[in-house]
């Protein structure tokens, strides 16, 4: 199978041996790609016990989780890094989610659909709930509850007093593309951040 | 044998020596341990396939297929054989009868050398650490460098949890099922109130029924049959039993009038055929003891050492609850063990570790699976 491209951005900014936790991991693509190539120690959690099962089936630990309800089950700092690639959108309360995010690890990964851009808005003004390829759901049937845009994230990130450390949009297609920030939230698919919390000097 | 697919054989181990004692955890010493096993499936020439089952309560060493000139099949028959989740066509299981038991292996009422007798109450109070000793002797005499994994549910995932914690080295990966790392207050009373029902019996003597004859057969089936209850959930009881009359018309009398009723008699009757008072006593004692995690440094060797650990829970499960098995997922995570933890969704309440739920077998299969590719490669 081909990897997602994001995948292969966000296991870049991995260092070897760290400690990562993967929330909303799916079938453990990622984790098994940084178990493989960067010698990490990997954690799973997923909703869906379908994907649970083929996790397990490639060897990758995965806890069976409601990750809006049950992340105190992770120790503070017990992480280097924690990955929400693509969960966002999907859990009830993203801001929680993201306070135990920083919490379990000083290093967050977060990539979500961009509900912003351009071809959603067009789908939108036509009277169309958007379908797209970051958004491949019918509007009855999709798993996503939240349709935020990028600003919209970046502006959570900031009440949190989460820094971006590093940004990279992502077209349609999945391909990294060098748009400049003041377009990406009309030019993006989705993005990819890696924040981390505000240190008190900012 | 070649007609079996199973590979089925059973056989009588004796461990340990008066050189060689077994020295239990929490006082006490026997030179010999008798061991009665079964084992399904074939050793492969390299022996890293072996699966070493950890059975509950009031197991024994017949897990899997059918013994000649019986009609039932062994207590684990869904989850072993050939095809099956643990695949014995192509992994090696051995299943002992637990230390302390009544099935073939020294328990209570097995009879003390010394003196001619039972055992009795002069049995060594036993510890989950106890089965463990027990167990790896096993293996060693099985001559078993490491086993692919150790699986076992309820009071066997408590002995595989205490395994994978203190001697991870034995094993590969270890799968614990509606297993828990410290009864409750509950759990607790209800084994309380079963050994004071077997205890409180006249026929129990003191422990010495069989010396002098009797035997606590209504303490024994009281204890087995509130046991039952809560091994079942409310949900499956009312869909296996409703008010159904056992009879053709409900009329008060005090005796078997609903087919709860009758089902509960039933099963207290098969009990006292199979199982002996002492070691219910001895061995449900274990589990409240249990709790292996209020030692600090109860992970330091696995965390040292992390082996793969699914652990399974079932939802309608109340006496070993979800809630416990996440409690071992989140002691073991928190120490830097990565951890599997999956929870099916079933009605069947505690019993249902010992059903066919294809959602339970998947992960379990998947589990092993993974594991034999990986000591295979």
């Amino acid at each position: 199978m081909t990897l997602r491209v994001d995948f292969s951005l966000i296991s870049g900014w991995i260092s070897p041996h760290s400690r990562v936790l993967d929330l909303g991991c799916d079938e453990g693509d990622l984790l098994r790609r940084l178990a493989v190539k960067r010698d990490c120690r990997i954690q799973g959690v997923e909703v869906d016990p379908t994907s649970v099962v083929r996790a397990v089936r490639q060897g990758v630990p995965v806890i069976q989780m409601d990750i809006d309800k049950e992340l105190d089950l992770f120790s503070d700092s017990s992480y280097d890094v924690v990955v929400l690639s693509r969960t966002l959108q999907a859990v009830r309360y993203p801001e929680v989610v993201l306070r135990q995010m920083m919490r379990i690890a000083p290093i967050g990964i977060v990539s979500m659909p961009n509900f912003g851009y351009w071809r959603n808005r067009i789908r939108l003004l036509r009277g169309r709930a958007p379908v797209s390829k970051d958004l491949p759901y019918a509007w009855h049937d999709s798993p996503n509850v939240h349709f935020g845009s990028s600003a919209d994230l970046e502006a959570l990130f900031d009440d949190l007093n989460l820094d971006v450390v590093k940004c990279v949009p992502l077209s349609e297609s999945g391909k990294v593309s060098r748009m400049p920030r003041v377009t990406r939230n009309w030019s993006a698919g989705a993005v990819l951040y890696q924040v981390r919390n505000r240190t008190a000097s900012a | 044998m070649a007609d079996d697919p199973l590979n089925m054989s059973a056989a009588d181990a004796v461990l340990f020596s008066r050189e060689d004692p077994m020295s239990f955890a929490r006082g006490g010493r026997l030179d010999e341990i008798h061991v009665r096993y079964e084992t399904y499936g074939t050793l492969n020439d390299s022996k890293t396939n072996a699966v070493f089952i950890c059975h509950a309560l009031t197991g024994d060493a017949h897990a899997a297929g059918i013994r000649e000139g019986e009609t039932k099949p062994g207590w684990w028959d869904s989850m072993i054989g050939p095809g099956k989740p643990i695949d014995t066509d192509a992994v090696f299981v051995i299943c002992p009868n637990l230390l302390g038991g009544c099935q073939g292996t020294t328990g209570p009422s097995s009879i003390d050398p010394a003196t001619g007798q039972s055992y009795g109450l002069d049995f060594p109070i036993l510890d989950m650490a106890d089965f463990v000793t027990v167990h790896r002797k096993l293996i060693a005499y099985l001559g078993i460098p490491t086993l692919l994994a150790v699986v076992g549910g309820s009071l066997g995932g408590m002995q595989v949890l205490h395994w994978a914690l203190t001697a991870p080295q034995d094993m590969g990966n270890a799968v614990i099922i509606a297993a828990s790392s410290r009864l409750t207050a509950q759990n607790i009373a209800f084994s309380a109130v079963a050994r004071e029902a077997i205890m409180r019996d006249a026929g129990f003597s003191h422990g010495h029924y069989l010396e002098e004859g009797t035997s606590p057969d209504a303490g024994m089936s009281i204890a087995r049959m509130m046991a039952h209850i809560t091994y079942m959930s409310e949900d499956a009881l009312g869909s296996k039993f409703g008010r159904e009359p056992q009879n053709v018309d409900l009329t008060p009398g005090f005796g078997v009038d609903f087919a709860i009723e009758s089902y509960l008699r039933h099963q207290a009757e098969v009990f006292l055929d199979r199982f002996d008072a002492l070691s219910y006593l001895y061995l449900s004692r274990v589990m409240d003891y249990f709790d292996p995690f209020a030692d600090e440094d109860a992970c330091a060797k696995l965390a040292a050492r992390p082996i793969p650990v699914l652990v399974c829970s079932f939802t309608s499960d109340w006496r070993f609850s979800s809630a416990q098995s996440k409690r071992i997922v989140a002691r073991l995570v928190r120490s830097g063990i990565p951890a599997t933890y999956r929870e099916i969704r079933s009605d069947a309440g505690h019993d249902s570790f010992l059903l066919p739920i294809p959602e339970y077998g998947d992960v379990v299969a998947a589990f092993l699976a993974r594991g034999l590719q990986e000591v295979s490669s």
